[in-house]
């Protein structure tokens, strides 16, 4: 019958179209998913340290694969090789895919010239998040800095990638910056490239 | 002032404030590599995940009640169409629908047609008895109970294992009166 069909069964799930990345969902629902990311990775670990790794370690495996998904859809297979296209990558479209928005600010240390760093207001992540006082300096941020790992670290630039709270004159809640140090390999490349 | 009208899941949604669903699709995915990697087993993880999903069923009942000011459901059906019209697609943007109802009419299924949980996903050989979605069943276990109805959740089709649809099994056990916490004689 015409105008009748089944909806096509992909038996291989790289057979299926790739989506455009429109879809969404609502924020509270990605907002309780993560608090049970946070809150399963609590009673796994001992300390603060151990759960920034945990965290970082799930962002790394998102990061892995916003890259390939990425690199394919927006911009044609084309991967960046220098520094400041991979770091405009992860600022601009990263960002914006992600977070539907795009970085505050992207900023080159001033005290090392192998570090950079991505500011932001509120990470989305940390929009549902408080603190409490007896974890220090712990900050969720550290899944964004592993999806940013993630990214640079299969884009060929290698490096360390932490989230850090700076407080902000002014503001109450302080700021959130994604530090990120690259490998020594990367600077050389960078100089040798001219 | 007028009585607060239920709204449709489409009002609602494109009210509430909205992430890519690659985020969350690729989130979910890293907590059940996390738990697979942790657990190894597949069915602690399944329960794993329905407890996950029943955490945050148990928070989500509220924002659900607070935001789509439906009214009270007078018996299991309107329940379950309330669920998949508009609790589906108040957090997920998705809605499914209601079928195979059993004769007293405490046993349905919801279908999802679309599930962004699944999104990229295919399930290794070694990990055929997974319940990916498990947490959404965890999900409608928890809410369902914070509004006083017992209820079995199961997983009847999954695409991921070869099935052309996800079907969710709710079946109501019972109702359960809402207990006061204090006594009126104290």
């Amino acid at each position: 019958m015409i105008g009748v069909g089944k909806i096509k069964q992909y038996t291989n799930v790289l057979d299926k179209p790739l989506s455009k990345g429109r879809q969404e969902v609502s924020l509270s629902g990605f907002a309780y998913l993560f608090s049970e990311l946070v809150q399963y990775n609590q009673t796994q670990v001992d300390n603060i340290g151990e759960l920034e790794k945990r965290l970082e370690d799930a962002g790394y495996a998102v990061g892995v694969r916003v890259l390939e998904l990425l690199c394919h859809r927006e911009k044609g297979n084309r991967r960046e090789t220098r520094l400041l296209g991979i770091l405009s990558f992860v600022h601009s479209t990263v960002w914006k895919v992600l977070f539907g928005k795009v970085a505050d600010s992207l900023e080159k240390g001033t005290e090392h010239e192998d570090e950079y760093m991505i500011s932001e207001k509120e990470l989305l992540v940390n929009r549902f998040i408080s603190v409490p006082k007896d974890m220090g300096s712990f900050n969720c941020g550290a899944f964004v800095a592993g999806v940013v790992r993630g990214v640079l670290d299969n884009a060929g630039f290698p490096a360390v990638v932490t989230a850090h709270f700076v407080p902000v004159d002014g503001q109450q809640r302080p700021r959130t910056t994604i530090l990120i140090k690259f490998a020594e390999e990367v600077l050389r490349r960078e100089a040798r490239l001219g | 002032m007028a009585p607060a009208v239920p709204r449709s899941g489409d009002a609602i949604f494109a009210n509430v404030e909205r992430v890519n669903a690659e985020l969350f699709t690729l989130t979910y995915g890293a907590i059940v590599r996390q738990l697979l990697t942790d657990l190894e087993e597949v069915e602690e993880v399944n329960k794993q995940l329905d407890q996950m999903g029943y955490n945050i069923g148990i928070r989500l009942i509220d924002e659900f009640l607070a935001k789509s000011n439906v009214t009270r459901c007078v018996d299991f059906r309107e329940t379950a169409e309330v669920i998949a019209k508009v609790g589906f697609k108040m957090f997920l943007g998705v809605t499914a629908s209601v079928t195979n109802w059993d004769v007293e009419g405490t046993c349905c299924s919801l279908i999802l047609e679309d599930n962004p949980l699944v999104d990229f996903v295919e399930l290794p050989d070694t990990c055929q008895g997974l319940y990916y979605c498990n947490i959404l069943s965890g999900v409608v276990r928890g809410a369902l109970e914070m509004v006083s109805m017992k209820t079995e959740v199961t997983w009847v089709r999954d695409m991921l294992r070869g099935d052309d649809a996800f079907e969710l099994q709710v079946k109501l056990l019972k109702q359960v009166p809402e207990e006061y916490p204090y006594k009126d004689d104290e």
